[in-house]
């Protein structure tokens, strides 16, 4: 408890320097007291209840069926089968679905990557007619989910003959990587001095020079967020692979994992164990990257 | 590369024109993004909304038949009425529980930054792998709920088989997924200058006064962005009622997503989910009209 000296030393000499220390400052004090130990104990409370759940997930991965069903439950299997992720991982061609998961994800992480940066360089840097409008747009479609054109654009990929492929997963993100994307690292962009670019100009640097060579670089930090984020929304989109991704031999992880839960009904270790699966990579790269995820958040919320 | 320059004049143009064109080669992809990923996909819609058509045979016109439909359709109110009750309860319970959090993250207490790790990870377990870990924590005879419903002498509750329940699991579910709001609120918190309390607690202002005079005013306009995303994802909850429930029991989940996958993608009535699309697109407008309108006046800025 050494974060809590230093209000200790201010109450104490509150206390002692203040002969006239009154009754009601002393409760006040003694309240303040309470106020930490009952902060702690709600901080572990709930911290208790957001684990539960991921603590039954990886105790039920590793439970026999026999003991997926006892009562009361136990926390410990006892033995451990490991050997469930193996027919979990094994029961469907999951390795197949890593690679068409990694496959779109990569993709689509280059996508936002190039083009939202690009777009993102204009709104920010160039000042030309008709800019505030198109970014009047951008704030228009920021608020709209693309749920709202799956029907139409189902119609029109099927159209094109890209229904079984990853094309409709993939190429619509090389058209600016989506409003949200621009927003973000357009406000990222702005925090990039315009000296630089002005210096750059003086100096005979073409715009996408600056661009690429100047506000590319510098927004390092910005990319790797929008990265991330852009690497989660295809590792755990269903929607859209369900909708495209017809045979088998395409799926991605996460229709793997649900094609899982009507098949194996009674199966709860083989489904945890998938699941578990399925969220390591998640978790591994959140500890790698924690700073990223955290800013990316921040960012949407603040600016 | 001279067409990039925005420095010099070319013979034929000035500045301004140089300006406009670099400009808009730089968010070029943003335009042709909005021309086919959002006008097209309208016009297709609004082509589709007029015509009866499964895919297979040719669209048949049938005039504003599909509009009619929308006011004769049980399912439909059925649909609204879970999407509107899940909105209602999930967002202000999940903003409430995410804003509780964060205050209980700003103490200073050692170790606080492994409590925000715990608190923020359930927010990025993949969809698919906390709906398959929910549906067995859900399970009325095995599962994890249960079986601490029990031991505190609760009822055995059917969560997923009973329709009154059902949607107490889907608030649940998404109650444990706030990592993300919770840390643009805790980012919000720590942002509001320690001055303020120091200058309300000479003034002797209490707890709650401070709360409800510095806090919250200087959190609104954070509460206020995180309450309208929190509005258009609740709109759009799909994955989940997927898997778990797959609209039932009884149609008590069946979330506009769901009905309007079903639609179009089981039911092949494409002219009657592309009306469906655009009153889900109807619906988030005005959603978010009424938001700015009711809330966006009590936001206070500081400047």
């Amino acid at each position: 408890m050494k974060a809590s000296k230093p209000a200790e030393i201010v109450s104490r000499a509150v206390m002692s320097d203040a002969k006239t220390s009154t009754a009601r400052r002393r409760i006040s004090i003694t309240g303040e007291h309470l106020w930490r130990w009952l902060t702690a104990a709600l901080l572990i409370f709930f911290a208790v209840v957001m684990i539960t759940p991921f603590l039954w997930l990886v105790s039920s991965s590793l439970k026999t069926q026999l003991q997926i069903f006892q009562y009361p439950p136990v926390w410990i299997p006892d033995p451990i089968r490991w050997d469930n992720y193996v027919r979990a991982l094994t029961a469907r061609p999951f390795h197949l679905y890593f690679l068409n998961t990694m496959t779109i994800a990569s993709l689509n992480v280059i996508a936002v990557v190039l083009t939202s940066s690009f777009c993102a360089y204009g709104f920010a840097r160039i000042h030309f007619p008709g800019r505030d409008f198109w970014f009047a747009v951008v704030i228009a479609t920021l608020l709209l989910p693309g749920v709202i054109t799956i029907v139409p654009n189902f119609v029109i990929f099927t159209r094109l003959g890209w229904v079984d492929t990853i094309l409709p997963l993939t190429v619509p993100l090389f058209f600016g990587g989506g409003a949200f994307n621009i927003f973000l690292l357009r406000q990222f962009f702005r925090t990039i001095p315009e000296e630089l670019a002005d210096a750059a100009r003086i100096d005979g640097c073409s715009e996408f020079g600056i661009y690429w060579r100047i506000y590319m670089p510098l927004a390092k930090p910005a990319l790797i967020t929008v990265a991330i984020f852009t690497f989660l929304a295809a590792w755990n989109d269903l929607l859209g692979p369900v909708i495209y991704l017809r045979s088998p031999g395409n799926w991605t992880l996460a229709q793997g994992l649900s094609s899982f839960v009507g098949v194996f009904g009674g199966n709860w270790e083989l489904q945890m164990a998938a699941a578990t699966a399925m969220t390591l990579p998640i978790i591994i790269l959140f500890f790698f990257a924690q700073r990223y995820f955290i800013r990316g958040i921040v960012l949407t919320g603040l600016k | 590369m001279a067409i990039w320059r925005t420095d010099r004049k070319a013979p034929g143009l000035t500045l301004v024109q140089r300006r406009t064109i670099i400009g808009y080669i730089f968010i070029a992809p943003f335009i042709l993004g909005v021309i086919l990923w959002w006008l097209l996909p309208a016009a297709v819609a609004a082509h589709l909304s007029l015509h009866r058509w499964n895919l297979i045979s040719p669209p048949r016109f049938v005039g504003l038949d599909n509009f009619e439909r929308l006011f004769a359709d049980p399912l439909l109110m059925q649909s609204l009425h879970a999407t509107f009750i899940f909105t209602i309860f999930s967002v202000p319970i999940g903003l409430a529980f995410a804003f509780f959090l964060a205050s209980l993250l700003t103490t200073r207490i050692r170790g606080i930054a492994i409590f925000r790790t715990i608190y923020f990870l359930p927010s990025i377990v993949p969809a698919v792998a906390g709906a398959v870990l929910w549906a067995w924590i859900f399970n009325t005879e095995f599962g994890l709920l249960n079986v601490i419903v029990r031991e505190l002498g609760g009822p055995r509750i059917a969560w997923l088989q009973d329709p009154n329940w059902t949607m107490a699991a889907f608030i649940i579910l998404s109650t444990w997924g706030v990592g993300g709001t919770m840390i643009i609120y805790l980012a919000g918190l720590q942002g509001i200058p320690t001055m303020y309390y120091e200058a309300a607690d000479i003034d002797g202002a209490g707890r709650w006064a401070k709360v409800r005079h510095i806090t919250l005013p200087l959190m609104s306009p954070i509460i206020f962005f995180t309450l309208i995303l929190g509005l258009i994802g609740s709109m759009q909850v799909f994955t989940s009622a997927f898997l778990i429930t797959n609209g039932g029991p009884q149609n008590a989940t069946l979330f506009l997503v769901l009905y309007i996958y079903r639609m179009a993608f089981q039911s092949l009535h494409m002219g009657y989910a592309a009306v469906l699309s655009w009153l889900l697109f109807f619906i988030l407008v005005v959603l978010s009209l009424i938001v700015f309108r009711y809330f966006g006046r009590r936001v206070y800025y500081e400047n």
